[in-house]
């Protein structure tokens, strides 16, 4: 049978290059031909197709996880605004609840699915509660896994892995819980984990820096990778774009559906006795550093590396335990598949 | 006795037509009010709850004092494996002449695990290991200087970042609420708007009632209080669980240094009554009800732990049918082999020593009447 090729990188879908001037093995174009068109067909294709995007949220209940997911993508996705109660108990095991919107913006489509973990982190005896979420995200593995090893294949392969993990800390001003530390441990090798520090009109500038320095040196410590992860930086640009971005991690965040007037402009925020923290303020909290990060320029990274490494590791991993792969007919959904 | 001679050599030296009217043990309460500040007072205050919601800062604006300057913070690391533990400080805090022996009990530790079963226990045992104590203290034959270290209040901070109680706090209420005097807060609350605090506090009070969870009840007060005051206690009553914001440092506000926490977007005061409940729960813990605290403790909880032991001892001694004294008896501990050979040797030479001063006395008193 074929061999077991081991996991490798698969190169990057063509993806125009950036600008390299005139690098050593390319020929200098004597006219104009027309290549850096194909930015202008990729984005048509993308506006007409649209994209998925699948976020995941893990916390403790009460940080504030819809709330910020519906300020994020500025409209109701959360679970809660769709006909969920608040008041609902605290489910004993931890439950995968998801909800799928299509929303839609200068023309490009996108079909936001936030994935919502409640239960975790909120009962007594909190062993091993993160399994239900890592069984949840390889299950999504194991669809995609099904439908492309299929003879027929189907043209889109419908993407519902995980592509990024919000996980909300609490902001104790001390250091990461020890939940916190197991869970990040555990998931940080099959998902993207963005950690985000919740409530953070909790703490002032000093508490909040010194916090995350805190958390920063913990992660490093008991060796918790979080996204972007230093080993997937491929070239120095990306480096040092990433590097900065992980010194300010993790993002200190405020969340707020309300708007209230602030020197004649409406803002989102929250209103207290003392002040209103304004949300998108960059010297309130660091949630347009996050947006920007997550959605205006590593949204499609955050895909690409789901699919090229976590999504890799994880076939490369059924492979090597089921000894070689046997393509299955469109009608294995019957029986039982040997993979 | 010379009481009467004291006190009224003592108080009234006025005229003696005013001396016939009346006895003049009005002025009891100012004797036991002289007599108190001299002994000085005691107070031993708990604080539970999970790290990091700002106890020990709470205490510390409480008291005014900083009572946990050479803390060290463990990094997560090294809480894998720790367990809730009990640390006690105490500090000698003296206010116009009188002196407080404030002891505070902390349980770092506490609801940190993955796995918090049973958390509570050590901090139960503890509050039983004071009662025997006491009670061994109180049943022994030198009584003049029992050490009080029983647990007068147990302020519990609740996380503001959920919807209520969660299961740990339930629990922990529950296992403590026939012990201690429980008085749930809500911590940090410089993160809530004005709106969630209430829904929070609304929400924390239906639960405590559904749940069965004894807090500590402020007495009613006399009907023959004025209204102003009637009104305070009845504001007081409604703004439980108090809704707390504690601070190590001064900032300037409002052109005054005040203890507050500075934020871009604000100043949050703590003892400004629009921006927490501190002032309320400082003025209720220290200024009028610390005393109450420590009556409930002495008369409802340590009774309950009394009367509870004494009936197991009971019980247990009909089981065993070894000494069949109507006496409650001190709850030693059952002594070994050799300290009852000891005990029993002893008790045959007392009973020897009993028969021969009888007969004695028989000789003395034949030979009187002879």
């Amino acid at each position: 049978m074929s061999e077991i090729v081991p996991p490798e990188v698969r190169p990057k879908p063509a993806v125009p290059a950036k600008p390299q001037g005139s690098s050593g093995g390319g020929s200098t174009l004597l006219g104009y031909v027309g290549i850096d068109t194909i930015i202008e067909q990729m984005r048509k294709k993308t506006m007409k197709t649209g994209f998925d995007f699948n976020v995941m949220v893990v916390g403790q209940s009460g940080l504030g996880k819809s709330t910020l997911v519906n300020t994020l993508f500025k409209s109701q996705v959360s679970r809660r605004s769709s006909g969920w109660s608040r008041d609902e108990k605290i489910p004993r095991t931890v439950e995968i609840k998801s909800v799928s919107h299509v929303i839609e913006e200068g023309g490009v489509k996108m079909k936001l699915t936030v994935i919502d973990t409640p239960g975790f982190g909120d009962q007594i005896n909190n062993e091993n509660c993160w399994e239900p979420i890592s069984k949840y995200i390889n299950e999504q593995y194991e669809k995609f896994l099904k439908e492309e090893v299929n003879i027929a294949r189907k043209k889109r392969i419908p993407d519902t892995r995980v592509h990024c993990c919000l996980y909300f800390i609490s902001p104790t001003g001390h250091s990461l819980r020890q939940l916190d530390i197991e869970f990040m441990k555990h998931l940080g090798r099959a998902v993207n984990i963005i950690p985000v520090i919740a409530k953070a009109d909790t703490l002032t500038p000093e508490e909040k820096t010194e916090f995350k320095q805190r958390v920063r040196k913990e992660l490093e410590v008991c060796g918790a990778e979080f996204y972007p992860q230093k080993e997937f930086d491929e070239d120095m640009e990306d480096k040092s774009d990433n590097d900065k971005i992980r010194e300010t991690m993790p993002f200190a965040v405020v969340g707020s559906d309300k708007e209230y007037q602030v020197n004649g402009k409406r803002v989102l925020g929250r209103k207290t006795a003392w002040g209103i923290v304004e949300v998108e303020n960059p010297n309130h909290c660091e949630f347009s550093l996050l947006r920007d990060f997550l959605i205006r320029s590593h949204l499609q990274d955050l895909k690409e590396v789901t699919h090229n490494i976590h999504y890799e590791t994880y076939r490369a991993k059924r492979l090597n335990d089921n000894g070689g792969l046997h393509p299955i007919s469109s009608s294995s959904d019957t029986q039982e598949s040997n993979l | 006795m010379t009481t009467a001679a004291r006190y009224k050599s003592r108080v009234f030296k006025s005229e003696d037509s005013e001396d016939k009217q009346y006895v003049g043990f009005a002025t009891l309460p100012n004797q036991v009010h002289r007599k108190s500040v001299k002994k000085g007072f005691d107070f031993t205050l708990m604080v539970a709850g999970e790290s990091g919601l700002g106890k020990s800062t709470l205490v510390n604006s409480l008291f005014l004092t900083d009572l946990y300057k050479d803390r060290k913070l463990l990094n997560a690391e090294e809480r894998i494996n720790q367990t809730v533990e009990i640390t006690k400080h105490t500090v000698d805090i003296e206010e116009k002449g009188v002196k407080l022996k404030l002891t505070i009990v902390d349980t770092p530790g506490f609801g940190d695990a993955v796995n918090n079963n049973e958390c509570w226990k050590p901090i139960t045992d503890y509050i039983d290991q004071q009662f025997e104590q006491y009670f061994r203290d109180e049943s022994g034959l030198n009584r003049k200087n029992i050490l009080d270290n029983r647990v007068h209040c147990c302020l519990y901070f609740i996380p503001p970042f959920g919807h209520g109680l969660r299961p740990v706090d339930v629990e922990f209420m529950k296992a403590l609420h026939e012990k201690v005097n429980i008085i749930p807060l809500v911590a940090k609350a410089d993160c809530l708007t004005p709106n969630e605090i209430k829904k929070l506090k609304d929400r924390v009070r239906d639960e405590i009632e559904r749940f069965g969870i004894k807090v500590y009840q402020f007495p009613e007060c006399d009907s023959d209080e004025d209204e102003e005051f009637k009104q305070m206690d009845k504001e007081l009553k409604e703004c439980t669980p108090f809704a707390v914001i504690g601070s190590n440092t001064v900032v300037e506000a409002r052109g005054q240094r005040v203890r507050g926490r500075l934020y871009p977007w604000g100043i949050v005061e703590v003892e400004n009554q629009s921006h927490c409940d501190f002032v309320k729960l400082r003025n209720m813990l220290i200024r009028s009800h610390m005393h109450d605290l420590k009556d409930v403790t002495c008369d409802v909880h340590y009774e309950n732990y009394r009367a509870h032991c004494i009936q197991e001892m009971t019980s247990k001694l009909a089981q065993d049918n070894r000494i069949d004294s109507p006496i409650p008896i001190l709850p030693l501990p059952t002594p070994d082999a050799e300290t009852e050979r000891l005990i029993k040797m002893k008790d045959e030479e007392l009973k020897r020593m009993q028969e021969m001063l009888e007969k004695m006395q028989q000789q003395m008193h034949e030979k009187d009447t002879c």
